[in-house]
Formats: structure tokens, sequence, C-alpha cells
């Protein structure tokens, strides 16, 4: 097909050369003719119509009736199926009701009631003759209260209404008893505090683990502390084994693994959801929501994704029992940044 | 004092004559029925979004209020002792119990939840799509620009009743989201911190966010938004709707049904349809089984979750950002001891700061660059203003590679791709997405525009093919009916308007950069057909099959 829009910059008017007011228009043939619809001309198809819109009513007061077999008829006992076939029966008896009428009354409107379009004058938002009155109104009304020649109550007015909210914002000092940043720096691990399996709180033996395996850890008498959420949110340790040659130590941290027992917070330093994934064979760590990837090898650096800083290692070693323990709190503040970690 | 009381004329004869009369007589009805009785709305399919909108918020208006009845928004500890067997005697808060009471000792509850829940994403989309159809219909424009600004501020009244209703269960996804939230906050400089204990009564989690988010979800929030719409629906009174354009369509009228009965029977019937759509959706799909995820503990989480859907553009912005760009990382220890987490701070606020700056602000950029202040009630087709449509899209896009960013794991998994891989091409479209879709829109609108140029000049095609006494074979191509052809060039063109000097002679900055920007934006159009030019075409007798040239590219550039 060739070309027929004429499109050529200089060859037609796609780029017009004339402002846009002097282009001649085309004139506006009105509204186009109305069309008869079927039921306007024809009384059977007025009545099938009619009945249509009767029987979708109908339909609506059996999707009623359905919703209360649903409600009284099943019994809920302790399988979700029962549970399932409920919602199943109240949902679709709602909608058969609800569809019912809407369509129904959709189709009256559309078939039976008037179709012809009808133009009605848009006017002014504003007239001038209601500006100037207005502005004459205000103006009397401001001269009236005299607050453009008082000065004096106008400022201190002004003062007034500027401190009164200011309670306001006050009184919600108290949203929070405590605003010390510094409880973000601590959580319960501390020197000789067991390391024990998360949620039941046994405590784990080194022997018990094997290269390639990972404990969630959480410390010892945490599910009795007394704030165990706000604990937990803190104190929460993925541990795991690892060759000892595979581990790159860092100078003043040779002695915070246990025979290549490493444990690392598992509150990802991004914005503080669980770490939970665990890479056997790449030894990487993943934070399942933002993708943030840390090597365990080197010393859980961020090596992908969006977090800035390392996990925080937890110093371990065992006791004379053979169980893992805690030699000292975290180093450094775990999970997100804020403003004063420093 | 007979003189002041007024003599009634009027006796009704039947008893609803009796209690109408009465009503009008103390509130006047009759003066509201004369205004809006027979007041006309025009009709287009794309009109329906913004009532899907107002209808999806009554219903979570009533099946909210049905949740509140047995909603306990307290995290106190418990033991759950409800009819779910696999949580028997397990610890939770209160509020994740009486969520599994809703869904499993509540007759109709959980059909009520999933209805809430469907109906809060579908109050979400349909905002977004109204505003969609609004923007690229041109429909903002005066006298409509501050009922925009505050369609805007609802969509963001929605993503905030979305957000504290989603947190409110108190189970394991809720939870993390919380967690997210607190993470974003704490990167704020200078008052992260204390704002986080503030919202959350202390240390994350604390027992205070779900009854402090409750009366954000079931007082303050909806309040708001309440008024919003009645500010919104106001405003389409006074301005009367816009119409799109057409044969007896101006901008001095409005064409379409009168309120009684056309437009009211649809509209009204058009709500029991939503709800009606809803309650299959809810009758059928499961939403958030919370008793799946159990309640929340701050150690564990399930890979592959997501955030519904409007939040997911933040959440993907969240994921798409690096936190260590070639060794350097985003954040910084400044002023001796100060934390700075730019690689949480900028991709939290940078991407919703631009995209709400400039939605909110759109209306005004176009009227400075266009220099039109002239008032609008006809629609745009948005192929007809090429600028407007393409950047939309490319606003679009940016929102979609964000919102795909969201899924980026689980895009990795179903399509066995490299979730790394998966990132970095998404963090290059992230830059590249918008201005593609910018280019490509413009181009797919000039092309349009001059299809319909050609349709008018040369009419339909009909794909007859005659053969002419000479031999030739042409296609017979048959001229548009009047209306049909009003509809194709019933449109304006703006023209570029270069920068012109102020009052002193002087071309200001600001002047330049929107003379730059109306150049970018107007340089390459499309105008109307005017009727000289289809004089012409008609005049060359067989036009159609004459035209051998090579194709003229519409641009000068």
């Amino acid at each position: 097909m060739g070309d027929h829009s004429h499109g050529g910059p200089k060859s037609s008017g796609t780029v017009a050369t004339a402002g846009q007011g002097e282009v001649e228009k085309f004139q506006d043939p009105g509204l186009p003719p109305h069309r008869p619809r079927l039921a306007d001309k024809d009384p059977r198809a007025e009545k099938r119509a009619e009945r249509q819109v009767a029987i979708l009513f109908v339909i609506s007061v059996i999707g009623t009736l359905l919703f209360f077999v649903g409600y009284f008829a099943i019994r809920l006992d302790e399988t979700i199926s029962t549970l399932r076939l409920q919602n199943f029966t109240l949902g679709m008896g709602t909608a058969f009701a609800m569809l019912g009428i809407g369509v129904g009354i959709v189709h009256w409107a559309k078939t039976l009631m008037p179709d012809h379009e009808i133009a009605e004058e848009r006017h002014a938002v504003r007239t001038e003759e209601d500006r100037q009155i207005a502005e004459t109104m205000v103006s009397e009304i401001i001269s009236e209260s005299g607050i453009k020649r008082r000065p004096l109550i106008r400022n201190t007015l002004l003062g007034a209404m500027i401190l009164a909210p200011l309670p306001a914002i006050g009184i919600l000092r108290d949203l929070s008893k405590d605003l010390n940043p510094d409880v973000l720096r601590h959580s319960m691990w501390d020197a000789g505090v067991r390391l024990t399996r998360d949620p039941d709180g046994t405590p784990i033996r080194a022997s018990e683990v094997t290269i390639g395996s990972a404990f969630h850890v959480i410390p010892e008498g945490l599910n009795e502390a007394e704030h165990k959420l706000e604990e937990k949110a803190k104190a929460v340790v993925l541990l795991m084994r690892l060759n000892p040659e595979d581990l790159q130590v860092s100078p003043g941290r040779e002695d915070w693994n246990y025979n290549g027992i490493v444990a690392y917070s598992k509150i990802c330093t991004h914005v503080g959801c669980p770490v939970a994934l665990y890479e056997q064979q790449t030894h990487h760590l993943l934070c399942p929501c933002h993708q943030s990837t840390f090597d365990l090898t080197q010393e859980c650096k961020v090596i992908f994704g969006p977090a800035s800083h390392a996990l925080p290692q937890l110093p371990i070693s065992v006791d004379s029992e053979g169980y893992l323990v805690a030699t000292s709190d975290f180093h450094e503040p775990v999970g997100p940044s804020y403003w004063e970690r420093g | 004092m007979s003189a002041s009381t007024s003599p009634d004329t009027y006796q009704p004869k039947t008893s609803v004559g009796r209690i109408s009369n009465f009503i009008d007589t103390r509130v006047g009805a009759s003066s509201i029925v004369k205004e809006f009785g027979r007041k006309v709305f025009p009709d287009h399919w794309s009109f329906m979004f913004g009532e899907v909108a107002l209808y999806t918020f009554v219903i979570l208006l009533l099946s909210g209020t049905f949740l509140t009845l047995f909603f306990d928004p307290s995290m106190a500890e418990t033991h759950y002792t409800g009819s779910y067997v696999p949580l028997k005697g397990v610890e939770m808060s209160v509020a994740y119990a009486s969520t599994l009471d809703i869904s499993f000792d509540i007759r109709g509850g959980l059909f009520m939840r999933q209805l809430h829940h469907w109906s809060a994403l579908l109050f979400v989309a349909s905002v977004s799509v109204h505003m969609l159809r609004v923007f690229f219909t041109g429909a903002f424009r005066r006298p409509r620009e501050l009922n925009w600004v505050v369609g805007c501020t609802l969509l963001i009244l929605a993503l905030a009743a979305g957000f504290t209703g989603y947190s409110l269960p108190d189970d394991l996804l809720s939870g993390n989201g919380l967690r997210i939230i607190d993470g974003v906050i704490k990167a704020i400089p200078l008052i992260g911190t204390y704002l986080s204990m503030l919202i959350f009564g202390g240390e994350f989690p604390g027992t205070a966010i779900v009854g402090r988010l409750y009366v954000m979800h079931i007082l303050v929030v909806p309040a708001l938004i309440l008024l919003m719409i009645a500010i919104h629906l106001f405003m389409v009174v006074v301005h009367k709707h816009t119409q799109y354009p057409g044969p007896g369509r101006t901008e001095n009228n409005v064409v379409g049904f009168p309120v009684g009965p056309v437009y009211a029977a649809k509209a009204g019937g058009f709500f029991f349809i939503v709800f009606g759509i809803v309650a299959v959706i809810a009758a059928n799909f499961q939403i958030l089984p919370i008793w799946d995820y159990g309640p929340y503990d701050p150690s564990p989480v399930s890979a592959g979750t997501q955030p519904d859907w409007y939040i997911g553009f933040v959440d993907g912005a969240l994921r798409l950002m690096p936190g260590v760009l070639g060794g350097f990382p985003f954040e910084y220890v400044i002023f001796g001891g100060y934390t700075l987490s730019l690689n949480v701070l900028l991709p939290a606020l940078v991407p919703a700061g631009i995209l709400f700056g400039l939605m909110f602000t759109w209306p005004w950029i176009e009227r400075w660059v266009t220099k039109d202040n002239r008032e609008h009630h006809i629609l745009d087709r948005p192929r007809n203003a090429p600028f407007r449509t393409a950047t939309g899209v490319a606003g679009v896009v940016w929102y979609c590679v964000m919102w795909a960013a969201a899924s980026s794991d689980l895009i990795a998994t179903h399509f066995h791709v490299s979730l790394n891989d998966v990132t970095y091409w998404l963090r290059a479209l992230f830059f590249i997405g918008p201005i593609v879709g910018f280019m490509v829109t413009r181009r797919i609108c000039l092309a349009l525009q001059r299809k319909d140029r050609e349709i008018v000049l040369h009419g339909r095609e009909t794909g007859r093919i005659v053969r002419l006494p000479h031999g030739e074979f042409i296609e017979v191509h048959e001229p548009l009916n009047e209306y049909k052809l009003h509809r194709l060039v019933d449109f304006e063109s703006p023209a570029v308007q270069p920068a012109v000097p102020d009052a002193n002679g002087r071309i200001t900055r600001t002047e330049k950069l929107r003379g730059r920007l109306s150049r970018f934006f107007f340089e390459d159009r499309v105008a109307p057909v005017t009727p000289a030019e289809l004089e012409a075409a008609h005049g060359h007798g067989h036009a159609e099959v004459e035209e051998t040239k090579p194709k003229a590219e519409v641009t000068s550039r």
C-alpha cells in the first residue's frame, strides 16, 4: 500500500503552517439521527425485554434464598471443606442476588427506557457580575471586622493561632515512654548464654552441628523473657558449619567461630526481614524479602542486593558440657541501620 | 401574624403525596429535583472506572463494618482455642486469634473477609485506572485541575487505607510488612529512630501498633476518604461531566442521558453488578489465608511472598537499589557517628516522590508549556495528544518496572532465570524503559493520527477491486459519512510555542526551558484535515491509487 497520508512536511498540512485559529474547520453536523431499537419498533421485542428483566429479578430472589440455605443448612465441622462449601454458597448467593438486580435494572434501562440523547447547556463556573458582588462583600466584611485597621489584634491573634495547635503535637510525646536509641544496641546475647533451637529452646551441642547444616537459633531463656518478640527481633541467629579453611577470618575475629561453626544475626541489615535462606553449595545467605545476598565465607559481606553492610557476627564458643555458648553480645547493632547507629 | 403563615394552596391526595409534601415544605426537595432530576450525564464505557471506585468503597464500608463487630485489635498474648485444629494451643496475639475466629467460627466471616480484601484491591485498582483515563483524555485541564488534585489525594488515601488494613491481622505476612516499614522509617535522618519508637510504642514490634493502625484504618482514613469523595463529586456537579468529541458535542454543551430515569438506573444498577462481581471473586478465590502463615514471629519468613499489588512499586524500588555499587556502600557514617542509609532512603522516597509530584503538578506543567489556559470540556482522544499520552505511558512503564521488581524472585523461579540477571535487567529498564516507552508511544500516536487523516481524505477501503476501462485495477474507497468524518477531524493539534521575551525584552531561563519543552513536545505533530484538503483530495480523482511517492516522514527534525 502506498502512502496516502500526505505526510510530508512540505507537501501538505500535516505540519500546519497556518495558526490554529485561522485553519478553516469542518461544520459540525449536529447529533446523529436517533435509531430506534428493536423494542421501540416491535411490541413483541418489548414484551420479551420486559420478561427478561423480570426473570433477572427473580434470579436475584433465588440468590438471596441460596445465601440463607448456605448459612443455615451447612454445618461447619473441623474440616476446611465445609468452610469452603459455605463460603462458596454464601458468595454465589450474594453474587446472584446482586447481579440479578444490577443486570436487570441495566437491561431495563437499555431496552425499555428512552434512549434519546439530550443536550444541555454548560454555564460559566463564575460570572463577572458575581465576582464583583463577591468582591464588594468581602471588602465590606473585612472592613467591618476591622482586622486591617487594628494590626495589634491581627498580630496577637496570629501569634495565638500559631501556638495553639502545638499542644496537639506535643501531647503525642508519650506514644512511646522510651525514646532511647541505645536499646537497639543490645540484645539478649551475653557471655555464656547458650545457643538454643528456635522455637523450642533446647540447647545445641557443637557435635550436633555437622558440616553443611544450618540451625535457626534463639538465646537460652528467650521464651520466658518479658518482651519476647522485641528481644527475638534482635536476637535471632543463623548457625552454620563450614570447613574451617573456607572461612576468611579477619583479624580480631579468630576466636569468634568454633571449628568452622559460625553464628550470624538473622535480621537483614537492609530493612529487617529474616535472612532465612541458606544455600549450602555457595555458602550464600539470601533474604527472601529484597534479595540481599551475604557471603558466609567472607564474614557475611554483601555481595548482591540492597543491603549495605554485613550481617553482624555473634562470637561463639563451647561450655564445659559441650554446648554452644555466646562469648559476648554482638559487637554492633543488628538489623536495619538507623541515624544514631554510627 | 396571619400574613407570615404560608398558605398551602397545594393539598396532596395520596399518602405518598402527603409524605413527599411534608419533606418538600421542610427541606425544599422540589428545587433539588428541579436541579438534578433531568441533569444530563454523558455516557462512555471509560467513565465507569470512577463508578467502580465509588462502589467498591461502599462495599468496603459495608463489609468492614461487619468485620469490626468481631475483630479485636489487641496484641495481648493468648493461646488459640478456636476450631482450626493445626493452630490449637499455639501462642498468638488476640488480633490474630480473632481474625481466625472470623474465618472459621463466624458464619459468613470468611466470605466477608475475602469480600473486604478483594474490594480493597479493586478499589485501589479502579482509582488508578480512573486516574489514567482522566490523564490520557486530558480531563484534568481547566476548570478541573483542583478535582484532579483531590483525586490524587484520594489515591494516596486509598494506599493508606489498604496498608493499614493489611497490617491488622498480625499474621506473619503483615508483621514482615511492618518490619519493612520500620526499617524504612529508621532510615530517615535525624528523627527516624524516634519516629519508629513513637509509632510502635517502643521497640519493634511492641504491643501498640495494631490498635493504632486500627483506629487509622476504621476511623481516620475512611473519614478522610469520605470527605474527599464528597468534594470530588460536588466538583463534578459544579463542572458538569466532560464528554468525548463527536458530532453535536461542543465545549458549550453536555450531550447524554438524563439522570432520571436512564442514568440513575444504569449507574444504580451498576452498583449491584460491581457488588455481584466482587462477590463471585470472594466466593471462589482465596485471598490471604492467614492460617497458612501463622502468627507473627520475627524469625520465620516464607519465600516468594508479595505485598498487596499497590504497595508493590515501592517494594520493587527497594529491591532494585544496589546497596553496594562498585565496592562503595550507599550507607555513610557522617558527622562522626551518624548513619545515613541512602540504600533505603533513596528507593523508598524518590521514585514515589517523583511519580506523585509529577502527578499532582501535571495540569500546571502542561498549562505552562502549552500556554493553553482555556476551559476544556471536550476530551482528547489519547492519540490526538501524543506528548501527553507518551508522557503518561513513560510514567506507567516506570511504575510497572518497579512493580515487576517486587516479583523479581517469582519471575526468576517461574521462568528459570537467574534472580541476579532479572534484577540487572530491571535496573537497566528502570532508566531505559520510560524513555523507550515515551518514544514508541509518541510514534504510535502520530502514526494513528496519520491513519485518521488518510481515512478522512480517501475514505475506507471497501475491499472491492474494480477494473477500469483502460485495464487498471483499483480498490474502491468509500467516503465517510459526515458524522464519522467529524469524529476524525474535530480536534486541536497544538503547535510549538517558542520562547518569547518578557516585558524587559529578555528571554528568562524558565521561558527558555518552556520553549525547549514546547519544541520537544510539539515539533512533530499531525494537524486535522481541513475542508480545503478534503476538497483537494477528492479533486484529483483517484488520488489513492496515483500516489506512489516514497513514504514521507511527519517529522521535520
